[in-house]
């Protein structure tokens, strides 16, 4: 049973007002419980949790490189086992270390099948260094490195489906989540920590700063994703999708027009044509998940 | 400052860090209005909100840093934002 009273993130954290990631990671840490050993690469999270010599982690914590959070964490893993102990490796990594940079030492790290929690807080661009364009950066956001303007309408690729590509590797449980739904996520990190092997689970976490809206709405903005269809919460036990969370669908403008980084979408005047593209994305999502009510 | 391998930090030392300087608007929480749910307290990004007893949510004002996540979520609307006189 999760102990929503359990409080391992501490106070005094950098994030910015009304950050989803750290709203996130306070709702993950109680999933997991206290027995757990955290590894983070580099990103948003890393930096504002520990300013040196200061830390909000009441859990024991590693920072590892950009790239290498799985491999470090089948390490501690590794020697976990070896030595008879029981405690719990999480890791909690960004879109961008998680989704192209770490890809690789992921991949390993599920090969392998090393008993760890890979969760990624998925922000939807590298937000550390200033809003560029990652793997899972969503069609059609404006970001530094994907600027929406006369020749462009912002991120031209689509999200990549790392789920997907992680249940291929054979892992037991892959989910996916919102900060949104605090109940239902940490129920997913009680389950993917007691399940033995690599488990992923993917967390929307709306990032005020980078998406452009007011840090109080950062639920409504979670929420939304959700009952568009832009985001779709499930589990995947063994590769099968069981449980994705079905909607009353509402059309994808009502995600879109509360957010900057598409502004560009309904100015100077609103683009059906491009508009409709990322409601296709969608409509395929709810076809592919099956969640229209 | 000299930084040697092996240094540590205290758990949760970044409690030094009074992140409630940041703030523009403050939390009023009206006692009558809440339904005792406790989701402030849950998604609050600072963890800042105590459960102080029944139907009584105190935010930590050295940490809060005035997001309004809380007063927009709140389901019986018991959460104001007030602007800080500074
Ligand atoms: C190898 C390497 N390349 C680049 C950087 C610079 N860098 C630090 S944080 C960051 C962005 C991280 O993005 P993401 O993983 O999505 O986390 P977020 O900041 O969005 O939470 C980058 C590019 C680095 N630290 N190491
Ligand atoms: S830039 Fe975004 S993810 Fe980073 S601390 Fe600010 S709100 Fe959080
Ligand atoms: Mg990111």
């Amino acid at each position: 049973m999760v102990d929503k009273t359990l409080e391992l993130f501490e106070c005094g954290h950098r994030a910015c007002g009304g950050c989803g990631a750290s709203s996130a990671v306070r709702m993950i840490l109680k999933g997991a419980g206290e027995d757990t050993i955290v590894v983070s690469p580099t990103g948003c999270l890393e930096v504002f949790s520990t300013p040196y010599p200061e830390t909000a982690w009441k859990v024991p914590w590693i920072h590892s490189l950009f790239e290498n959070a799985s491999a470090v964490a089948s390490g501690i893993e590794a020697s976990l086992k070896r030595q008879g102990r029981k405690e719990k490796v999480v890791v909690i990594g960004g879109d961008g270390a998680t989704v192209d940079i770490g890809m690789l030492c992921l991949s390993g790290a599920f090969e392998r099948n090393h008993d760890i929690t890979y969760i990624c807080y998925d922000n939807e661009a590298y937000m550390n260094t200033g809003i560029q364009r990652s793997g899972a950066t969503p069609f059609d956001a404006s970001t530094t490195t994907s600027p929406a303007g006369s020749c462009s309408m912002g991120n031209k690729h689509q999200k990549k489906d790392i789920p997907a590509i992680l249940a291929a590797h054979g892992a037991p449980y892959v989910a996916t989540a919102t900060m949104a739904y605090p109940t239902d996520l940490m129920k997913k990190v009680e389950t993917a920590v007691n399940t033995p092997g690599a488990c992923y689970i993917q967390v929307h976490a709306p990032c005020c700063t980078g998406w452009g809206f007011d840090g109080s709405k950062t639920i409504e903005v979670g929420k939304l994703a959700v009952e568009t269809g832009l985001w779709v919460n499930y589990e995947m036990i063994d590769g099968v999708v069981k449980k994705a969370k079905k909607v009353k669908r509402k059309p994808v403008e009502d995600y879109l027009s509360v957010q900057k980084r598409f502004r560009h979408l309904f100015k100077p005047q609103k683009n059906d044509e491009e508009i409709a593209k990322v409601q296709a994305i969608a409509d395929r999502n709810a076809e592919k998940f099956g969640i229209d009510l | 400052m000299p930084l040697n391998i092996g240094c540590t930090a205290r758990p949760g030392k970044s409690r030094d860090n009074r992140t409630g300087s940041w703030r523009v608007f403050y939390p009023v929480f009206v006692k009558d209005k809440c339904t005792g749910c406790g989701i402030c307290t849950l998604i609050c990004p600072e963890g800042c909100i105590e459960v102080k007893g029944e139907k009584e949510y105190v935010p930590d004002l050295n940490y809060c840093k005035g997001c309004g996540l809380c007063a927009e979520e709140c389901p019986g609307d018991a959460i104001m934002m007030e602007k800080e006189e500074k």
